[in-house]
């Protein structure tokens, strides 16, 4: 019997597991597919990682060394090559690994860190020919970071997500022509220093409310027509021009991996496609958390690695029978207006709350000067000023606990409102 | 009345603040010193740290990445990539490993950014292409 397993050891799996360590639990195990710790981090190897969390900035796997070492301090037992089939309601997991095939362990808790995956051409419908050369950037930056395999020469970037930006930047620098990214919304997907620091610097046009309309090429592309499209997303005929490519990298959104999820039958949030959790990170069902990626999709690492350590900690007080207790008030947030979710959706009250509880949420369109306004009713009960705010940048806001003991109402309505000039 | 001459976006962290440099070359927009300390740099000498991968043999891995222990001039990137390609590593690498010294004279040092451990056989044959 394990005290806690956690399925996935990327950033949000690591921290979680550290943290519960810390927190005093025995038995520990990290499930990971992979062969290694550390999940997407090691093929992220630009730098800008751990601003936040270690005040220094690390590439990808430099960040993801920091926890498998710390990890490597503690008892925590890690599983390589070892994926997790099933998680039960019941905590029992059950995973097959290339060193012990099939296994079925039972937990006193479990935390859910499966990370996210790339969407794919077919979750798109873009017309035209199936040759080869179209990849997710993600897939492309493993071929060229890890596995040492140059992907193409002339390259058309669809979407403005930060791993297509990034890969932007990396295909040139290897000697690739970046022709074009082209992004359906009027907004960019991606972080604005991504926008700087790869496509300007490199003079790299981002065409945006553009989206490709054709791919030609038989058994490898030979080139795609892109198209201005309308408020409706719709082509606008006549504004069609050809780039003459030979790879196309997909930058189009990420999907949190929640298959295991569903299937222990956890309530999933449709708006974050991630589970729905509470300020400790705990799903509707006792004893099994989540954090990372496969919550929601963050912007940063290091925000990761604290909701990890949230999870973390707070699996370690549940199995020590020191959490969730029964008198706690339940107070939900509800996005409304410019915010498209929060996380967490549900906060849990003991009355004798101290500190602040994190809360993430993202905006819909382009925002300069606006205020989060957070309200019980009509009684406006916290307000935060930002400079601006973007769907591509995810915003983070710190709920002060005692304000909270006040509020009447089973919910708290947070919306962002312009800041009058 | 100051016109603002050039707005950038701030990369010395995720926040991406909007600067402006005036025609007195005044900056604004910035949230931090570092923010200011860019600015300044970004109109006199841009520079960059360069990350980017090595090949490795012998390793569970073909390339090892790397990066510039400090920024290097915009300028000089893309000769700092020829530098870069010429290297080839033997597992196994150690992380933070000086593999090219005082890159093009910048003062500046190619490091490694992770460990490569030396492949078992049966693993490298599998991931031969």
């Amino acid at each position: 019997m394990y005290d806690l397993i956690v399925v996935g050891g990327g950033p949000a799996g690591l921290a979680a597991a550290r943290a519960a360590a810390e927190e005093g639990l025995q038995k520990i195990l990290i499930a990971e597919r992979d062969g290694e710790p550390g999940g997407i981090l090691n093929q992220c190897i630009h730098n800008g990682f751990g601003l936040h969390y270690f005040k220094e900035e690390l590439t990808g796997p430099e960040y993801a060394l920091r926890f498998v070492r710390m990890i490597q301090k503690t008892q925590v037992e890690m599983k390589l090559d070892t994926m997790v089939l099933d998680v039960r309601p019941d905590l029992t997991v059950s995973m097959i690994g290339r060193a012990e095939g099939y296994q079925v362990h039972e937990a006193r808790s479990v935390v859910l860190a499966m990370g996210c995956r790339e969407r794919t051409r077919g979750a798109l419908a873009i017309p035209g020919a199936r040759p080869a050369g179209i990849l997710t950037a993600g897939t492309a930056q493993r071929y060229v970071n890890v596995e040492g395999y140059m992907v193409g020469r002339r390259v058309v970037i669809l979407g403005s997500g930060d791993i297509g930006l990034i890969m932007a930047r990396r295909m040139t620098l290897e000697g690739a022509k970046v022709l074009a990214c082209v992004e359906i919304m009027p907004y960019s997907g991606g972080l604005a220093r991504n926008i700087a620091q790869c496509l300007h610097d490199n003079d790299i046009p981002l065409y945006l409310s553009h989206t490709l309309v054709d791919i030609r090429g038989r058994d490898r592309v030979e080139g795609v027509t892109a198209a201005k499209v309308d408020d409706l997303k719709n082509p606008v005929p006549g504004t069609e021009f050809t780039l003459d490519c030979d790879t196309i990298l997909l930058s189009v959104g990420l999907i949190p991996e929640n298959e295991l999820t569903r299937k222990a039958g956890i309530s999933m949030d449709e708006r974050t496609r991630g589970a729905y959790v509470f300020d400790n990170m705990e799903t509707t069902t006792p004893g099994i958390f989540a954090c990372g990626n496969v919550v929601h999709v963050h912007d940063l690492v290091d925000y990761v690695t604290l909701e990890g350590e949230r999870a973390g900690r707070a699996a370690a007080a549940y199995v020590n029978g020191g959490c969730g207790s029964a008198d706690a008030r339940t107070i939900a947030l509800r996005a409304d207006g410019d915010v498209s979710y929060t996380v967490p959706q549900y906060l849990r009250l003991s009355g004798e709350d101290a500190g602040s509880v994190p809360v993430f949420f993202r905006v819909r369109r382009n925002i300069v000067e606006g205020t989060v306004v957070v309200r019980d009713g009509d009684e406006k009960v916290a307000a935060f000023t930002r400079k601006h705010m973007s769907p591509g940048e995810m915003e983070r806001i710190a709920l002060p606990l005692r304000l909270l003991g006040r509020v009447r109402a089973g919910e708290l309505s947070i919306t962002v409102e312009k800041v009058a000039s | 009345m100051k016109e603002i001459i050039r707005e950038m976006i701030c990369i010395v962290c995720p926040n991406g603040c909007r600067l402006t440099v005036d025609d007195s070359g005044e900056i604004g927009g910035y949230q931090c010193e570092r923010g200011l300390g860019y600015a300044r740099d970004e109109t006199v000498n841009p520079t960059r740290v360069l990350t980017s991968t090595v090949r490795v043999i012998g390793g569970v891995h073909r390339r090892c990445p790397v990066k510039t222990d400090r920024p290097v001039p915009k300028g000089l990137l893309m000769k700092a990539m020829e530098r870069v390609n010429a290297v080839e590593l033997t597992a196994p690498v150690e992380c933070g490993q000086i593999i090219l010294g005082n890159l093009l004279g910048t003062e500046s040092n190619l490091v490694t950014t992770r460990e490569i451990g030396r492949a078992k056989e049966i693993i490298s044959e599998a991931q031969a292409p």
